[in-house]
């Protein structure tokens, strides 16, 4: 059968209760990604040390840590474009080692360490990723992105010519372009300036709310993380060493702010 | 349908970058066109010679130029074509959305096949113009011609772009210079028995090494060699069943090594 019950069928549970059987579907239902005992090796370095966590719908998930820490390994997982050394990725209920195409026209992306072609214009890198994405109505769906993100001046520039941040707002908007169950973010408002970056703050949240998309964010960037994130894994060296909503965090290292708890985390030995 | 869109994506995204600039355009034609005055001028001063066998010396010349410069477009177009992904570090963008692999491979294909053709239009009609000598005089069998040796810089191509996936943009100078480093047991303007004993066997196994012998048999008795043909219709067939496995494997492998993320200039 398959794993629609979170695995629960799987495992022989012949007299699970009926409650138990119909909360574990809604739950599965419910859930964007899935990690299980996540593991990322490569021959002099361990990238991903057995990580476990879920995002639901609508929840926006912040993984916070340092440079090397795993959180661009992990979200490139997520994306199929690298394969885990053990565990498992579900992505809206597909293994995305074996099955990632069911899951990636439902998903998109934003990284700073990945390029958009920079002979293209922004209207043409627009296209392509529309027609990728087999996006209906495209030519609309195009116009309003490039209103939504201040980019109708721009439209006929090759990205190669913008300048950081507004190469920065093209990637959101080529992110976008196919209306994204789960959003994965590697540091969305770098390059931005304080205003813009407050635009695409606020244009994520709303996102979330319109459409119960859910997203993963990866960054070093506090402000962003703060108010943006409903829940924070707080990752070193592979590891995450420490979750929960940001306001938790804060409570129970007794700091003012977020950046205070990832300073403790990253200078404690002992974390 | 929606395969067929994907890869409409990826020939647009291409089409758009050459549709505005003239320079790329240019690069597409300038080494078929330079090599055939090149050639079409030794041959003209070879003019009214006959190379052994009886083989007029202007038409085998300037049809194996005009031929060869196939495998080396269909090469060419492929690579470069992946290059520009790499140079653009634009890889993961693109695996990470629906496209498939198998998909990726069609759209190279298909603008390798529209660079050839407009890089030996040009070639073609200078033949014409200062040698007086149009390839298609060779009857329908230069159809099968240009289908053996499309396919063959096509399994080339793959190969480069496995050694891409595996050696990054280190791999950049095999994309350019693996195929010219085959001409010499291709065949192209001497038979295999022209090369020494031991360097036959390995002319013998490249299909191009029988469509010249074709060229040859079409250019001196006016016939199709079908043996010929079906020979290196064969060997392409096994060549490119093997270039798609090393594909499959070596993409497999990128994407355990993250290759699809980091590679770059």
């Amino acid at each position: 059968m398959p794993n629609e019950l979170g695995g629960l069928t799987g495992y022989g549970h012949a007299c699970v209760a009926p409650w138990l059987v119909r909360a574990a579907r809604l739950s599965s239902i419910m859930l964007a990604i899935e990690v299980q005992n996540l593991t990322k090796k490569y021959p002099h370095t361990l990238a991903v040390d057995d990580i476990s966590f879920t995002l639901r719908k609508g929840q926006v998930l912040g993984l916070l840590g340092g440079n090397g820490a795993g959180k661009t390994t992990t979200i490139s997982m997520a994306l199929g474009l690298l394969t885990p050394t053990a565990g498992q990725i579900m992505v809206l209920g597909h293994d995305m080692a074996r099955d990632r195409f069911a899951a990636l026209a439902r998903m998109n992306v934003s990284s700073p360490y990945i390029a958009l072609p920079a002979r293209l214009s922004v209207i043409e890198t627009l296209r392509v990723y529309g027609l990728l994405y087999n996006v209906p109505r495209l030519a609309r769906r195009i116009e309003d992105l490039l209103e939504q993100f201040n980019l109708s001046a721009l439209r006929n520039r090759p990205t190669g010519a913008l300048s950081a941040g507004q190469k920065t707002r093209v990637a959101l908007a080529k992110s976008f372009i196919n209306k994204p169950e789960i959003l994965l973010l590697d540091e969305p408002t770098a390059s931005l300036d304080p205003d813009t970056g407050d635009f695409v703050r606020t244009t994520l949240k709303q996102y979330c709310a319109d459409e119960g998309a859910a997203i993963l964010l990866a960054s070093h960037n506090m402000a962003e993380v703060e108010p943006l994130c409903d829940d924070v894994l707080m990752m070193k060296a592979g590891r995450i060493v420490d979750r929960g909503a940001p306001e938790e965090l804060i409570a129970r290292y007794g700091r003012d702010d977020l950046e205070q708890v990832f300073l403790d985390i990253a200078r404690s030995p002992a974390i | 349908m929606n395969a067929a869109t994907r890869i409409w994506a990826m020939i647009y995204r291409h089409i758009a970058v050459y549709r505005r600039s003239w320079p790329r355009l240019v690069e597409i034609a300038y080494w078929p066109t330079l090599n055939l005055l090149i050639w079409g001028f030794t041959a003209r001063y070879f003019a009214g010679t006959h190379l052994q066998g009886g083989i007029p010396a202007t038409a085998s010349l300037v049809a194996g130029v005009l031929l060869w410069e196939i495998t080396l477009r269909g090469q060419l177009g492929v690579t470069f074509t992946f290059l520009e992904e790499i140079w653009s570090r634009n890889l993961g963008h693109i695996f990470a959305s629906p496209l498939r692999p198998s998909e990726m491979v069609g759209s190279l294909l298909a603008v390798s096949l529209l660079r050839t053709v407009i890089g030996l239009l040009p070639a073609t009609i200078i033949a014409y113009a200062l040698y007086r000598y149009n390839i298609l005089t060779l009857g329908p069998v230069v159809l099968l011609f240009f289908l053996n040796l499309l396919f063959m810089g096509w399994w080339i191509a793959l190969g480069i772009v496995s050694l891409l996936f595996r050696y990054g943009a280190g791999a950049e100078a095999l994309a350019w210079t693996i195929a010219f480093g085959i001409t010499p047991v291709a065949c192209v303007y001497y038979p295999v028995t022209a090369l020494p004993a031991w360097l036959q066997p390995v002319a013998q196994m490249l299909p191009a090494a029988h469509v010249f012998a074709g060229m040859r048999d079409a250019l001196l008795n006016r016939i199709v060699n079908w043996h010929e043909m079906l020979l290196a219709a064969l060997l392409n067939l096994a060549w490119m069943l093997g270039a798609v496995a090393v594909f499959g494997l070596e993409f497999r492998a990128a994407r355990r090594r993250g290759a699809l993320i980091s590679m770059g200039e």
